[in-house]
């Protein structure tokens, strides 16, 4: 059960529905009835987000092929990977990353459509041993579009891998990351940033699997939600047995702006080895009424009291990003949706 | 300059403000001591119109200007600033930008021109200096891990920098050592001016050594019960409240 399946068999059974599990709250079908026509190849129209900041982009319109991204060991480099849907059809994209021993990558993510599109990415990110690889993923899809994003993470001991989503949902929006961990000093920051506003939905699922000892896993994920948004955080760590001496500490933290916004979130901790560290923190309310009438007994007014205020809550997330260009952007990108 | 008169205010339904009256005219500097629970801090929300302190009777106004009909925002733009008794913490939020926002949004609502960053820079560090923070305090989120003294220290920068006209200090002295009181002690007196005037909450009659009022009122009971000059605190003082809350 998979959108990518239902895509290529063109069969809306086997679109995965709120009778999985793992898709309660994001229910694709229920929602598409008919999957459109398989889309057209087209050109990608303006500008990615981040074509100033690499000097490797690489785009994939309509589901187009894109070359696989290989960085030798012991490169350093920066590549913009582009997912554009034009039109409101069909299709799927795939593509292989793999980071060599001691290289380093920047991968700057965008996912762009303009219309009701229904589309599955696939990523098969891999790191050797030492490698750092930062992944930043801005979804800014379409409100009518229907967008799943699948990257199977595999770390080499001692690799470093932080990513960073942020996502303005769409009609469906689900961005999956799933990680094996195999300790061994490696380290694992997984954060994530939802703001979401009318009807849009998004849905950020991380699974990670620590299969050896000395793992380490940091993550952090904060949304807003207004209007009839609907935010879904799930959250699964799982510490497989003998993986000893696991750290592992998960945040989601959201803020709901209206009555009739919806957070849903499931952080799951799955411990089968004896000597660990793992916690999870998990909090979901309005902004602090004090901190609201504080800033503006100094002379803000409510809706500059409020956007200061969910700015520095967002703000937490977006400053752990490590690459300054990316960092700025997306900076930008979140002030302009939460003061717009 | 303030004026309120025989003011009703209730939260959840209880009233604790029965009939305040106060004038305070400009250049001056009023105390108001009372027993816990008297409606001390309630007066200062009142007058700032924080959410959930309905106004049931009553008139309060700045200069004429009705203020129970602004929105705190506006009130704050026409000069009121409260210094809070508890001070809160904005996390993610860096003091300088927290005030330049505050500063900035004020100016706009007055019809003024925005301060610019450097004019801005330089006033704080001016500001921080006579109150003896460390500037790069300023730059970390407004109040989050300060002691108890470097937020009323913040308080009082802020009332500085926003140069308020009508200055309320909520129990400014609490949590304050001789030093740091001396020190926003000063930050304050520097702020008397014969265009300003001050309405000083306090329980102790010790920050009024420091901070000398013109007046002293009793409040107990939601009413002003007495008032008289700054020999009114030293009597408290001594004897306490027993005989104004029976009077009450």
């Amino acid at each position: 059960m998979s959108l990518a399946s239902a895509i290529r068999d063109r069969d809306v059974a086997e679109l995965p529905s709120k009778r999985d599990e793992d898709w309660r709250w994001t229910d694709l079908r229920g929602l598409v009835r008919v999957l459109p026509e398989p889309s057209r190849p087209a050109n990608p129209s303006s500008a990615g987000p981040f074509d100033a900041l690499a000097g490797d982009v690489r785009v994939s319109t309509n589901g187009g092929t894109v070359t696989p991204v290989v960085i030798a060991a012991g490169e350093t480099a920066a590549v913009a990977l582009r997912f554009v849907s034009r039109g409101a059809g069909a299709h799927l994209a795939a593509v292989d990353v793999t980071v060599g021993a001691g290289a380093r990558l920047v991968l700057l993510e965008s996912y762009e459509s303009d219309e009701a599109s229904v589309a599955q990415v696939s990523l098969a990110i891999t790191l050797a041993s030492g490698a750092i690889v930062e992944r930043i993923v801005l979804a800014q899809d379409d409100a009518e579009a229907v967008c799943v994003s699948y990257a199977q993470v595999v770390l080499g001991p001692s690799a470093k891998f932080h990513q960073t989503i942020v996502a303005c949902g769409a009609r469906r929006q689900r961005l999956e990351t799933r990680v094996l961990h195999p300790g061994g000093g490696a380290e694992l920051r997984l954060d994530g940033v939802y703001l979401l506003a009318n009807k849009a939905h998004s849905d950020q699922t991380t699974v990670v699997t620590h299969t050896g000892t000395d793992g380490l896993t940091v993550q952090l994920t904060k949304g807003v939600v207004r209007d009839q948004a609907r935010g879904v955080f799930q959250g699964k760590i799982v510490v497989d047995e003998g993986a000893d001496r696991t750290d592992a500490r998960m945040g989601h933290h959201a803020l709901i702006l209206s009555d009739r916004a919806e957070v849903d979130a499931k952080p799951e901790l799955e411990i089968y080895a004896d000597d660990v560290a793992c916690a999870h923190g998990n909090t979901v309310g309005a902004l602090d009424e004090d901190a609201l009438f504080y800033a503006r007994q100094r002379g803000m007014s409510q809706a500059e009291a409020r956007s200061l205020l969910t700015e520095a809550f967002i703000g937490e997330v977006v400053d752990h990003i490590g690459h300054d260009g990316a960092r700025e952007v997306v900076c930008a990108w979140v002030a302009e949706r939460l003061r717009g | 300059m303030l004026s309120v008169s025989n003011l009703h205010a209730s939260v959840d339904g209880k009233a604790i403000l029965k009939g305040l009256s106060l004038d305070v005219p400009a250049g001056e500097v009023h105390a108001i001591m009372g027993p816990n629970g008297a409606g001390k801090s309630t007066l200062s929300y009142v007058l700032t119109g924080r959410d959930g302190y309905e106004v049931t009777g009553g008139s309060a106004s700045l200069d004429g200007e009705d203020l129970l009909a602004l929105a705190p925002d506006q009130r704050a733009a026409r000069g009121v600033f409260l210094s809070f008794q508890y001070p809160l913490e904005i996390p993610g939020v860096p003091a300088l930008t927290f005030i330049r926002t505050a500063l900035n949004a004020q100016r706009r609502a007055r019809g003024e021109a925005e301060i610019t960053a450097p004019e801005f820079l330089k006033l704080a560090r001016v500001k921080s200096a006579d109150l003896k923070i460390d500037f790069e305090m300023l730059k970390r989120a407004l109040n989050v891990g300060f002691s108890g003294g470097e937020k009323k220290r913040m308080e009082i920068l802020q009332m500085a920098m926003l140069s308020p006209r009508f200055l309320i200090l909520d129990e400014t002295d609490s949590g304050l050592d001789i030093d740091a009181l001396r020190i926003v002690s000063d930050g304050v007196n520097a702020l008397r001016s014969p265009e300003r005037a001050m309405l000083v909450i306090t329980h102790y009659q010790r920050l009024l050594d420091y901070i000398k009022p013109d007046r002293v009122h009793v409040l107990a009971g939601g009413r002003i019960v007495a008032s008289g000059g700054p020999e009114l605190a030293h009597e408290l003082e001594a004897n306490g409240y027993e005989r104004y809350e029976q009077a009450a």
